[in-house]
């Protein structure tokens, strides 16, 4: 039963973990750059959601939503201010730019609201179901942290597959030139990607501040590695491969806690990363690419 | 007499300018440095920063040597910092009932350092180095939060049977008299502090001395075929595995140095000092100073390790000046009208020098 309860609480972690993924994955998957910037708009969305709900008083839902637009215009005002003139770069200047944004957003998160912790309010109530005759709890929190993402990755999903623009941004990142040929107008589809993954980090941030309560400028940081880390490990640019990424690093985080060493948990996501990239060097679902001369 | 002429000229020849350059920057610096010491007009701020920015001139030459020359993004550099400043901090401490004398001790810590640091190299090196672009980056970021977790959970101890040691929990048995040099996550602390400045620029020197030597060798021009094209070096018969391979050990190798003489600096140092965050500092200071470009490397690290320290007039926002100064750079050094800008400004100037040598000549 104690098992259970563990991969269930794994479940929840890796569920924040892969809604903050499918933000790195579907930008790499389009403008083929890691936005190392994404934790931090994610950090963004959770003291905006903290003060709609604090300071106005907003119910959840409206916070989270105006949380959510406030980190869409974030992130299209991001990328076309820093990342726009740089299409034509090299990647490694794009990534030093992205790094550029992410300590403009940490210290000015720090400045504008000090950096001292906050503590986020529970938004969900505390109650949890009893299965078993009581053996195994499952908190509210974490049933709906589970459901929020399932229902984020299947609206994904259906609008990658199922819509004209869906499909435009598919065919971005298979390739650019050829998607402009078809009169797809890339920059529009790129900030389009922005935009959504953007709006879901917001999603990521209520509930990861909703599990762990304290809110800090740097709060962004090792969750955007984590789910960096599950990305590539799903391979990156491929959207189910962020999902399962998310899912499983979450879940082997929990365990390794549970049954070998808190300390070390770390390490181990590193080490079980490592494993599967050196079995599989493009990640779990993703593409192999065939080199040419 | 003829040959000192030619001796000079090939100093400043296409080849081998950037090399002299190089070594002018840093032998004119420490002199500047030397002279403003001596005259009292360097303040304390800035005499503390002296010892790290050898360090993180080091740590940036190598890891230019693997993402400039070599072309593999490397995410892990202050992991390799972390093995040396810790291999570092323990010989020292071990050494001192022995061999009474700071700077022997520091020698020894940063070769060790540096060893353990290439030995480690190695053992990455086989497996991430199979890989290549954006996974070859996240799988030697694994590997430097990998390191620092594993040194967060070391206790090592000295005593007079010797070292002792354990893992998460701290096991420690020391006789009296013995003395614990790393404790988990508390790092090490009560260390001497060994490192000086002129040794941080010797050891510049040493790594300018090996890197440059590297690139105008034959394994050199190896390394930079395997960059440009993979499969091209391989037909002609360049062992691609080997020379990625050299390239990555001889930058943690720099690294493992760097690390010892940052740790033997400082009299607490705890492991989470070497996370992502300070590999992506590094990172920056080499992309900021040109890939490929020691001289670069170098200008760029003093200028942003400095401009923070100079920025902290403005107090609070200084941080986000450094972080818009690192974005309007990237953009601008990429833009193309800036760049034939300045490119002409190139033409024009090569053109004047060239008339003048001409009319010398008449």
């Amino acid at each position: 039963m104690a098992f259970l309860s563990y991969l269930i609480n794994g479940l929840s972690l890796g569920s924040v973990y892969a809604i903050i993924a499918l933000g790195y994955t579907m930008v790499y998957g389009i403008a083929k750059m890691l936005n190392f910037a994404h934790g931090d708009i994610m950090m963004v969305g959770a003291y905006v959601a903290f003060f709609a709900l604090n300071s106005f008083g907003l119910p959840v839902i409206p916070s989270v939503l105006l949380s959510m637009l406030v980190t869409t215009c974030l992130g299209v005002v991001i990328e076309r201010l820093a990342y726009k003139p740089l299409r034509q770069a090299t990647s490694l200047s794009v990534l030093i730019t992205a790094i550029g944004v992410s300590y403009f957003l940490q210290n000015g998160a720090q400045l504008l609201w000090s950096s001292s912790t906050k503590v986020f309010p529970s938004i969900i109530s505390s109650g949890a179901i009893k299965l078993f005759g009581g053996q195994l709890q499952i908190s509210y929190l974490t049933l709906v942290t589970i459901a929020v993402c399932i229902a984020v990755m299947v609206c994904l999903t259906l609008f990658i597959n199922k819509t004209k623009t869906g499909m435009a941004m598919r065919a971005c990142s298979e390739d650019k030139g050829a998607a402009t040929l078809m009169g797809i107008n890339v920059n529009r589809i790129i900030s389009i990607t922005f935009a959504i993954g953007s709006g879901i980090a917001a999603v990521a941030a209520v509930l990861l501040c909703a599990t762990y309560p304290t809110l800090s400028p740097t709060l962004g940081s090792m969750p955007g590695i984590k789910a960096f880390t599950a990305a590539v490990f799903g391979g990156i640019g491929s959207i189910p491969g962020a999902f399962l990424g998310g899912l499983m690093l979450g879940v082997i985080e929990i365990l390794s806690k549970a049954y070998i060493s808190t300390q070390l948990s770390d390490a181990i996501v590193f080490t079980v990363l490592i494993v599967v990239l050196l079995i599989k060097p493009t990640g779990l679902l993703g593409r192999k690419l065939n080199e040419k001369v | 007499m003829k040959n000192d002429k030619n001796f000079f000229k090939n100093l400043f020849s296409n080849k081998y300018r950037s090399r002299t350059l190089s070594f002018l920057i840093v032998i004119v610096g420490y002199i500047l440095i030397e002279i403003m010491m001596a005259t009292g007009s360097l303040s304390s701020m800035l005499k503390s920063l002296l010892v790290p920015v050898t360090c993180y001139i080091v740590a940036a030459l190598g890891l230019n040597l693997n993402v400039g020359v070599s072309g593999e993004l490397n995410l892990g550099q202050a992991g390799f910092m972390c093995l040396g400043a810790f291999m570092g901090v323990c010989v020292s401490g071990a050494l001192a009932p022995v061999i009474a004398n700071g700077i022997v001790r520091l020698v020894l810590a940063i070769i060790v350092g540096a060893v353990v640091a290439a030995l480690f190299g190695i053992l990455i090196g086989i497996p991430v180095l199979k890989l290549q672009g954006d996974y070859l980056a996240i799988v030697t970021l694994a590997f430097g939060e990998i390191i620092k977790s594993l040194v967060n959970n070391m206790y090592i101890g000295f005593d007079a049977n010797g070292f002792q040691f354990s893992f998460v929990e701290n096991k420690l048995h020391l006789a009296p008299g013995g003395k614990a040099l790393i404790s988990g996550p508390m790092g090490a602390t009560g260390t001497q502090l060994v490192s000086t400045f002129t040794v941080g620029v010797i050891l510049i020197l040493v790594s300018l001395i090996i890197i440059y030597n590297l690139l105008y060798s034959k394994s050199g021009r190896a390394i930079m075929a395997c960059r440009d094209n993979r499969i091209a070096a391989e037909s002609v018969g360049v062992h691609v595995a080997n020379t990625k391979m050299l390239a990555f050990v001889i930058s943690a190798a720099l690294a493992g140095a760097a690390g010892a003489l940052y740790g033997l600096n400082y009299s607490t140092l705890v492991p989470s000092k070497f996370g992502f965050n300070l590999s992506i500092l590094i990172l920056v200071y080499v992309v900021l100073g040109g890939l490929g470009n020691m001289t670069g490397t170098i200008i760029s690290t003093i200028v942003l390790v400095l401009l923070p320290e100079l920025l902290r007039g403005l107090a609070d926002y200084r941080m986000i000046i450094y972080s818009i100064i690192l974005i309007l750079t990237m953009i601008l050094t990429n833009n193309e009208k800036v760049r034939s800008y300045v490119g002409g400004l190139r033409e024009k100037l090569k053109a004047r020098i060239s008339r003048k040598e001409a009319e010398a000549h008449e």
